[in-house]
């Protein structure tokens, strides 16, 4: 709607003679244009186009439901295009099947990894295409040895004949990519690839990634995080509402550019925090020498009222530990937890409950929502007490005003409170998920990755929801592994490693080197 | 959540349409399919089958699968009968015996089950057996005989000489499983650690207690079935109830229940058993011998579940 299509200069295929034409595409790797996809009253998908040339990492940079996955989709062969065309190196193809796809040299690598966790990596790389012998039997000599080899060249160094459910998350993404790659893979799409992988990881995946550009593979890369942006990719294209906003080469552009292109206005007030009183309230919560063999050491802070306490570190420091042993989920070894100076036995969740404690995973799919279920079931399932009628009978009355209020207040986009969770945005399951723990009325809130996977503007809600219920009293526990936010919305910031907190930082010591030192060790 | 007959129908329509088209087969080739009498008896021959597969949609819902309620249903039965047949205790007494025993093997059920990692196909497989081996030892593998008009009329009665007691029991079970699927607490965690364990696990919920809860109500309602199965057949049969844990998953399924937890309805439940208890009325209407009515039978449980699927794809 925005008539994109003048500012890259490009016309339409069918007007130019065919031999110009080809000679044009041929340099690249992928192309499509005008790109149509309706679904069911949505219009997915506005005329976008999108191109790869080999040897490059492009990101694709939207908010959720900008039409990333649904563009992606279409290239996999898992939705049929409605409109457009797509080209690959200069020949104008039709994909109708993920079969098709892969024969076309077009692999993605999902957020959730598919490899088969019983299977060793040898068996998983050749999942499907097994080198058979002369008598037909699998040649397992043939399979351990390219393998080998092919681990060697990623600089693997792990045996083909390991299980996959024995290597970390990091590792089976390596291997998932070695087998995109195994494939003849001439693309690749890999979708939020970092979303769980420690920093160590993420330089191996970044250093994969240059291997591969150097063999002339072309890379689509779906990412939130400005900083991975920034450091891999040659070129960004920006989708907003189905359509395609622009295409920029990374040189030449930055975050805020980036962010206006994403979300069509300036976000001057993307954090949203006031700054609380100087040691302003009184002390609700407080952690003495928490230990947890292998896992926690002598960890301990001070909580104080109104105020939002970031927690930094690696992954692996401890903190999600830590605050699940806060909140009754795993047990600990020695160590005291102490709510308004009395101290209190945790054994369970509940009763971390019952004191007003309250925890916001940071799994929210696998640990927090229950997806097949409507937004007003999963926002009152820990209040049902408080629309009980008769002595057992839950009210739908009164749970359902209630349930539109979050809505209201939390700004939730859902067309009822009876949808599925599963079919809402990333952004609006978090909001979804805080409502759960906020009608619980709690006073010490812990939010872990508040905003992973959450796009731009879901975001900055989230923090205004957070300086909201500072401002009400209520203290917050904030981890966080993206640095700028914990900067930006921390009153103080805890810094943990190797399970002890290594130092609590104040407003005026904040920088990402300082704590990055202490993370490390330092 | 919209409660009431048209949400009832839109997500029963597959289920509902096959029933239909079952019932009017049936009356097409026999029309004393459609007596009020016959009718009423097909919700009577219905009804135990009823009672085990509404506690076996809760179990099933959360993620669970009890085999035992055809042994408990004659644990149970046996030992109400034996109670009233061979020691004279009054009948209330000898009822609440019944299902105490039911209540226990539900509780056993519900406690490893809630407590320990051993599957509950497994844990229920073992029980199955025992309860199987204590009816047998407990009445050296012959029926006891009741001759008692008031225990005889638990399962054969009428209310008001035309409502069978069966039927009364189903309809008040019926209400009561609804309730607590939809309106209470219980009903809620149900679907919550069927549908995501760990979720419930970090909401606080006590999935200890839910599970407990579960299999202790689905031991209950199979000890109600042998007791009432008992006095229909006017003796307490170590033989009796076998088998039928398996009509009860499949009346389950049938109404769109997902095997694997977190999703289904009371009210599919009831068509589902309802479809089994019609299927093998007609089929005995129209004559066809009870060997062939298994394989019929299986036929049309493949068909509407594959059916059922393709609808949800979909929709």
């Amino acid at each position: 709607m925005d008539g994109n299509d003048e500012t890259t200069g490009r016309v339409t295929p069918i007007t130019l003679p065919s031999f110009i034409e080809v000679e044009r595409m041929s340099q690249k790797l992928l192309q499509m244009s005008g790109i149509e996809k309706r679904f069911a009253g949505v219009h997915a998908l506005k005329g976008v186009d999108f191109e790869l040339e080999s040897g490059e990492v492009h990101a694709l940079l939207g908010e959720n439901g900008a039409g990333k996955s649904t563009l992606m989709k279409i290239l996999a062969g898992i939705y049929p295009v409605d409109e457009g065309e797509i080209f690959i190196e200069g020949n104008k193809v039709s994909i109708n099947s993920v079969k098709d796809a892969q024969a076309y040299g077009i692999s993605i690598i999902h957020q959730e990894i598919s490899l088969v966790p019983h299977l060793s990596v040898a068996e998983n790389i050749f999942l499907g295409k097994e080198p058979v012998t002369k008598t037909g039997w699998i040649d397992w000599k043939r399979m351990i040895e390219e393998t080998r080899k092919t681990l060697q060249q990623f600089g693997l160094e792990l045996s083909p004949d390991v299980q996959v459910k024995k290597l970390t998350v990091a590792q089976q993404q390596m291997i998932e990519i070695i087998k995109a790659v195994s494939f003849r893979a001439k693309m690749i799409v890999m979708d939020e690839p970092t979303s769980s992988l420690t920093e160590k990881e993420v330089e191996f995946l970044f250093q994969t990634i240059g291997h591969l550009k150097e063999q002339g593979v072309g890379i689509v890369y779906i990412s939130h995080r400005m900083n991975e942006l920034f450091a891999i990719t040659d070129r960004i294209t920006v989708l907003r509402d189905g359509a395609l906003i622009g295409t920029v080469r990374t040189k030449e552009t930055t975050a805020d550019q980036l962010i206006s292109m994403m979300v069509g206005r300036e976000l001057t007030q993307y954090y949203i925090k006031d700054t609380a009183p100087e040691n302003g309230g009184e002390i609700v919560l407080s952690v003495h020498n928490l230990s947890k063999k292998g896992v926690l050491n002598k960890a301990g802070f001070e909580l104080r009222k109104g105020e939002i306490l970031g927690f930094a570190g690696l992954v692996g420091a401890g903190r999600s530990e830590l605050m699940k042993c806060i909140f009754g989920l795993d047990a600990f070894d020695e160590g005291e937890i102490r709510i308004d100076g009395k101290p209190l036995i945790i054994r369970n969740p509940n009763d971390a409950i019952k004191h007003g404690i309250a925890y916001v995973t940071e799994n929210r799919k696998e640990e927090g929502l229950f997806l097949i279920r409507s937004v007003q079931y999963n926002i009152t399932i820990k209040v049902l007490d408080k629309f009980i009628k008769w002595w057992f009978r839950v009210n739908a009355r009164y749970e359902d005003q209630r349930t539109r209020q979050f809505i209201d207040e939390l700004s939730i986009k859902t067309p009822n409170p009876d949808q599925e969770v599963r079919n809402l945005s990333g952004g609006n399951q978090q909001k979804v998920l805080i409502s759960r723990w906020l009608a619980t009325n709690p006073r010490i809130l812990i939010l872990d990755e508040p905003t992973r996977g959450v796009d731009v503007g879901a975001k900055a809600e989230i923090y205004a929801i957070m300086n909201r219920l500072v401002k009400e009293g209520v203290s917050i526990i904030m981890i966080s592994s993206e640095l700028p936010e914990v900067i930006n919305m921390s009153d103080r910031i805890a810094v943990m490693y190797k399970g002890g907190i290594r130092t609590i930082l104040n407003r005026d010591e904040f920088s990402q080197e300082t704590i990055m030192h202490y993370a490390t060790g330092g | 959540m919209v409660y009431g007959t048209r949400s009832f129908i839109r997500a029963n329509m597959g289920i509902l349409a096959g029933l239909l088209v079952l019932c009017v087969i049936i009356a097409v080739l026999n029309p004393n399919f459609l007596t009020t009498n016959n009718l009423l008896n097909v919700l009577r021959q219905t009804s135990t089958n009823l009672y085990l597969a509404l506690a076996m949609t809760m179990v099933i819902i959360l993620g669970g699968i009890d085999l035992s309620v055809g042994s408990v249903m004659a644990v149970s039965g046996v030992v109400t009968a034996m109670l009233v047949a061979l020691f004279d205790v009054p009948l209330f007494i000898a009822v609440a015996a019944g299902l105490l025993v039911g209540i226990l093997f539900g509780a056993l059920n519900g406690y490893v089950a809630a407590t320990t990692v051993i599957p509950p196909f497994i844990i229920t497989l073992a029980t199955m057996n025992i309860g199987r081996g204590a009816a047998y030892v407990l009445t050296d593998g012959q029926p006891v005989r009741v001759m008692s008009d008031a225990f005889n009329f638990i399962g054969s009665g009428y209310i008001g000489g035309i409502l069978p007691t069966p039927v009364l029991y189903s309809i008040i079970f019926v209400i009561l499983c609804y309730l607590i699927m939809n309106k209470t607490k219980t009903g809620r965690y149900i679907y919550a650690v069927g549908g995501n364990p760990e979720a419930a696990r970090f909401s606080g919920i006590n999935i200890k207690r839910v599970k407990f809860f579960a299999y202790t109500f689905s031991g209950f309602m199979a000890g109600f079935a042998g007791i009432v199965l008992a006095s229909r057949m006017f003796s307490g049969q170590p033989t009796a109830g076998v088998a039928a844990e398996l009509d009860a998953i499949a009346a389950v399924v049938l109404g769109g229940t997902s095997m694997t937890g977190g999703y289904g309805r009371i009210g599919g439940t009831v068509i589902g058993a309802l479809i089994i208890g019609v299927l093998s009325n007609g089929l005995n209407l129209i004559g066809v011998s009870s060997f062939w009515q298994y394989i019929v039978k299986g036929i049309v449980i493949l068909i509407a579940v594959y059916a059922d699927v393709i609808k949800r794809k979909t929709a």
